[in-house]
């Protein structure tokens, strides 16, 4: 049996190979923060046009389990930061681990999130479905909500993709990992930590404002 | 021809539709491109059909809005925009840094795919009925009250950005990572200092472009406000975002043209092209500053007078790289050894047309001006001078040029210059007329107009056909060529870089040996002989 | 045997994160009028530099890499300031 080969032919080395994949998932995450990014630009300008309006939407919100989350989001990025440190061949048991343990987590988070949407959902706070609140400041409020909506939606969904590139890279890394189980690791943990970024941002933005006027 | 190439290495269907060779993955695009761009040119045939006399007599005002928007929103986004980078770009960037593929083949392929159903879910829009809210999808006229199928067309859009993301990744980093020994920056061909600063706009842009049509189908579909005034939405808001794509994707749209013409003129002027590194700055500064001039295209639309002045003055600003390659072009042809193949007669209507489009550009630029120009065949004939007589004259004289190296054969030099020659005329016949319509007020996007217009309109729809003739000829010739040409010795042209080093068409691991390249590009002798780059 | 054991930066960075979470929440109870919005965020930004710097190993890489990492920024710098510049001078 012919045996595979280790990096593919336009490359001349493993190390060569390794530092291309990162760059490239460096610009793809260049690529993701300008996605992000639209939707900040948008979440600023209506702050800017309803100041009061994003306070009391905040308020709406539910920061013991945003707080949760964010912690738990923060957890999980240092077990996959811990399982790239260490990975080789010896230690392929705990990596599994660490890996499993890190999707949980995620898993943890879209739970929470859910039972958060679920919450607003109750409380009427989600526009397009059902939205009631007494003027003055329903325009700006859902505003807020709608941002809140599409923004953390979108997250949950980077954070599925994550969760399903870490499960796969626990289980084909599980036994005999290679340097390219490592690379393919290295580059879904910048993936996991860039979500985990977005998510401390939208954290302090969708959470955080209003608090302390009440 | 006993040896192999990669056309002959397998020619099972499996064989091309699971390929990660970028040489074939070229193809592909390319055959998906000629489709695209005969539907584009289908509606707009019937658009100026429509056009010949002042009444309506083809089609409705309605189905009117669905043609203009169906040319629009193929020809930008399934036509212009994977023009180049991804046929000629994907072909050649390999081969001109000496490289075995590009740095990520596979999805290189996924971007192929991706791209293929976003067409089908733009083409099932148009079959279903069609989408007409113009190709720049402005709300609240396509969230709120457009009856078409705005959403999935916007889906269609929305899918192909991101094999124009993956495709943008990949060259970036092949540029950086896969370059031979001794191709060090300042000796790659201008081509890819374009492609690099194109695919730098692709990166950056084209997720804001995600997000913005997103929102836009969120507000439609769930008929929650986001840009509705009514409930405190901002309308203007889609338009800086939408703009803030849009308006580096028209960069998107030419700085590949521009690295074209480099390699033509350069080759058939058999000169090194003059100022190369302002050459090569000047497109990473277009790329640059074209990111902070989209409000231009909002000057009558509401925005501050202040954001109008900003954008109106950077406006002028990305003019000066775009002017320094249009002098350095014809700098490189003074004293050359001029040779009017065909390439090159494609090379010489692109500075000719570009700078028409450009000056113009700068009228457009004004305040003052703009605003009487807004929304005429004024800036129709601007921006079609820019797209149509820049970036598509140049992949016509890109694909001459190259042809012979991709098909490795030659084709009817006779009827490729009378092609070229038509294509000169019928576009400027074509697009001349409309300066002249919108400097005298005709509105674009109706299918009526007052009967003192009719003798431009007449001359347009005219240029027309004979444009439209002239781009179904190299259908033909080059078609016959492909199968039935004379064999292309590996260097037809004598140029010196490392794409026509190897044989013609290349082998599918591209060179025999590991190229190390040793020289600039663009060098050539007293006797204007080619000095290979890695010789 | 050591070799499963986390590096201290790790950690270290972890529980970093973890203090910077519980301050910023307790101090956007804390009136400080604008303020308020200006320390979530800064909070933010070095948390975000944290994860960055370590998680993603930022600290061990080239200028290259460091290019390719504020490149996404930089860009997003450049929609806000020229989209805000609209909405905020308005008349």
């Amino acid at each position: 049996m012919p045996e595979p080969p280790v990096f593919a032919s336009q490359y001349v080395s493993i190390p060569h190979r390794d530092h291309s994949a990162e760059l490239g998932m460096w610009v793809f995450i260049a690529t993701e923060i300008l996605l992000f990014g639209g939707l900040i630009l948008a979440y600023f300008v209506y702050r800017h046009a309803f100041p009061q309006a994003f306070a009391e939407g905040s308020q709406h919100t539910d920061i013991l389990i945003g707080t949760i989350n964010t912690a738990v989001l923060l957890t999980s990025s240092f077990l996959v930061a811990w399982a790239v440190e260490i990975f080789s061949a010896a230690t392929a048991k705990i990596v599994t681990w660490l890996l499993v343990g890190a999707a949980c987590l995620g898993l943890a988070f879209i739970a929470l999130k859910g039972i958060e949407y679920r919450k607003e959902y109750h409380e009427h706070l989600i526009p397009g479905i059902d939205f009631q609140l007494a003027r003055p400041l329903a325009n700006g409020v859902q505003l807020f909500f709608v941002f809140y909506l599409i923004a953390t939606a979108i997250h949950a969904v980077h954070m599925l993709i994550g969760i399903c590139l870490l499960l796969t890279l626990a289980i084909i890394s599980r036994r005999a990992p290679t340097t390219r189980h490592h690379t393919a690791l290295h580059s879904a943990a910048l993936y996991w930590h860039f979500v985990d970024v977005v998510w401390i941002f939208l954290f302090a933005l969708i959470y955080l404002p209003g608090r302390a006027a009440s | 021809m006993s040896e192999k190439n990669y056309l002959t290495t397998d020619y099972t269907l499996r064989s091309w539709l699971l390929t990660t060779d970028h040489k074939r993955i070229a193809i592909l695009y390319f055959a998906s491109l000629i489709f695209f761009f005969f539907i584009g040119g289908a509606a707009a045939t019937a658009i100026r059909i429509e056009l010949a006399t002042p009444q309506a007599d083809l089609v409705s005002s309605d189905i009117y809005n669905r043609l203009f928007t169906m040319h629009g929103i193929i020809m930008v986004w399934f036509f212009l925009i994977p023009s180049i980078p991804n046929t000629l770009g994907n072909f050649m960037v390999p081969l001109m840094i000496g490289a075995r593929d590009l740095a990520f083949p596979r999805l290189n392929l996924m971007s192929w795919y991706i791209f293929m159903l976003g067409g089908c879910t733009a083409l099932f829009a148009i079959l279903a009925g069609g989408i007409d809210t113009g190709w720049t999808f402005y709300t609240p006229f396509s969230s709120l009250y457009s009856n078409s199928y705005v959403i999935v067309a916007a889906a269609g859009v929305f899918i192909a950005g991101f094999s124009s993301i993956l495709t943008g990744l990949n060259f970036i980093v092949t540029i950086h990572r896969l370059r031979a020994p001794g191709l060090t920056w300042y000796r790659l061909p201008l081509f890819l200092w374009s492609l690099y600063a194109t695919s730098v706009i692709l990166v950056l842009a084209t997720p804001v472009l995600a997000i913005t049509l997103l929102l836009m189908a969120t507000e439609r579909f769930f008929g929650v406000g986001i840009f509705d005034p009514r409930i405190g939405g901002d309308p203007l808001l889609f338009q800086h975002l939408f703009w803030f794509y849009s308006h580096p994707a028209v960069y998107i749209m030419i700085l590949p043209g521009m690295g074209v013409i480099n390699e033509l003129i350069s080759c058939f002027s058999r000169k090194p092209v003059f100022g190369y590194k302002f050459v090569a700055w000047a497109s990473l500064a277009i790329a640059g500053v074209g990111f902070l001039v989209w409000g231009h295209h909002m000057f009558v639309s509401g925005q501050s007078l202040i954001a109008s002045l900003v954008f109106s003055f950077t406006s002028f600003i990305v003019a000066v790289p775009s002017a320094i390659k249009v002098f350095n072009w014809t700098a490189t042809l003074h004293k050359g050894s001029l040779r009017f193949d065909a390439p090159m007669l494609y090379a010489l209507a692109f500075i000719g047309l570009f700078t028409i489009g450009g000056l113009t550009g700068l009228f457009l630029a004004c305040l003052a001006f703009d605003v009487h120009a807004t929304d005429t065949y004024f800036v129709v004939a601007h921006f079609h001078y820019i797209m149509v007589g820049g970036m598509v004259t140049a992949y016509f004289g890109g694909l001459h040029y190259w042809w012979p190296k991709i098909t490795g054969r030659l084709y009817s030099e006779y009827w490729a210059r009378t092609a070229a020659i038509l294509i000169f005329f019928g576009f400027n016949l074509t697009f001349f007329p409309q300066f002249i319509l919108g400097a005298e007020g005709m509105p674009r996007r109706y299918h009526v107009y007052p009967p003192e217009f009719q003798v431009w309109n007449v001359l347009s729809s005219g240029g027309a056909v004979i444009l439209a003739v002239a781009y179904l000829m190299p259908l033909v010739y080059l078609g016959y060529s492909a199968f039935f040409g004379a064999r292309a010795p590996a260097n037809p042209w004598n140029a010196p870089g490392l794409e026509w080093q190897t044989s013609s068409p290349p082998p599918e691991e591209n060179f025999a040996t590991q190229p190390v390249v040793t020289r600039e590009p663009y060098q050539y002798n007293e006797a204007f002989e080619a000095e290979p780059q890695n010789a | 045997m050591t070799q499963w054991r986390p590096p201290l930066a790790l950690v270290g960075a972890w529980l970093g994160l973890l203090a910077l979470l519980a301050l910023t929440v307790a101090l956007a109870y804390v009136p400080l009028g604008a303020g308020n919005a200006v320390v979530a965020m800064s909070i933010g930004t070095v948390k975000a530099a944290l994860v960055a710097a370590i998680f993603m190993e930022l600290r061990h890489r080239n200028g290259l890499t460091l290019v390719f990492a504020g490149a996404g920024l930089f860009w997003l710098g450049i929609l806000l300031w020229l989209g805000l510049m609209d909405f905020v001078t308005r008349t």
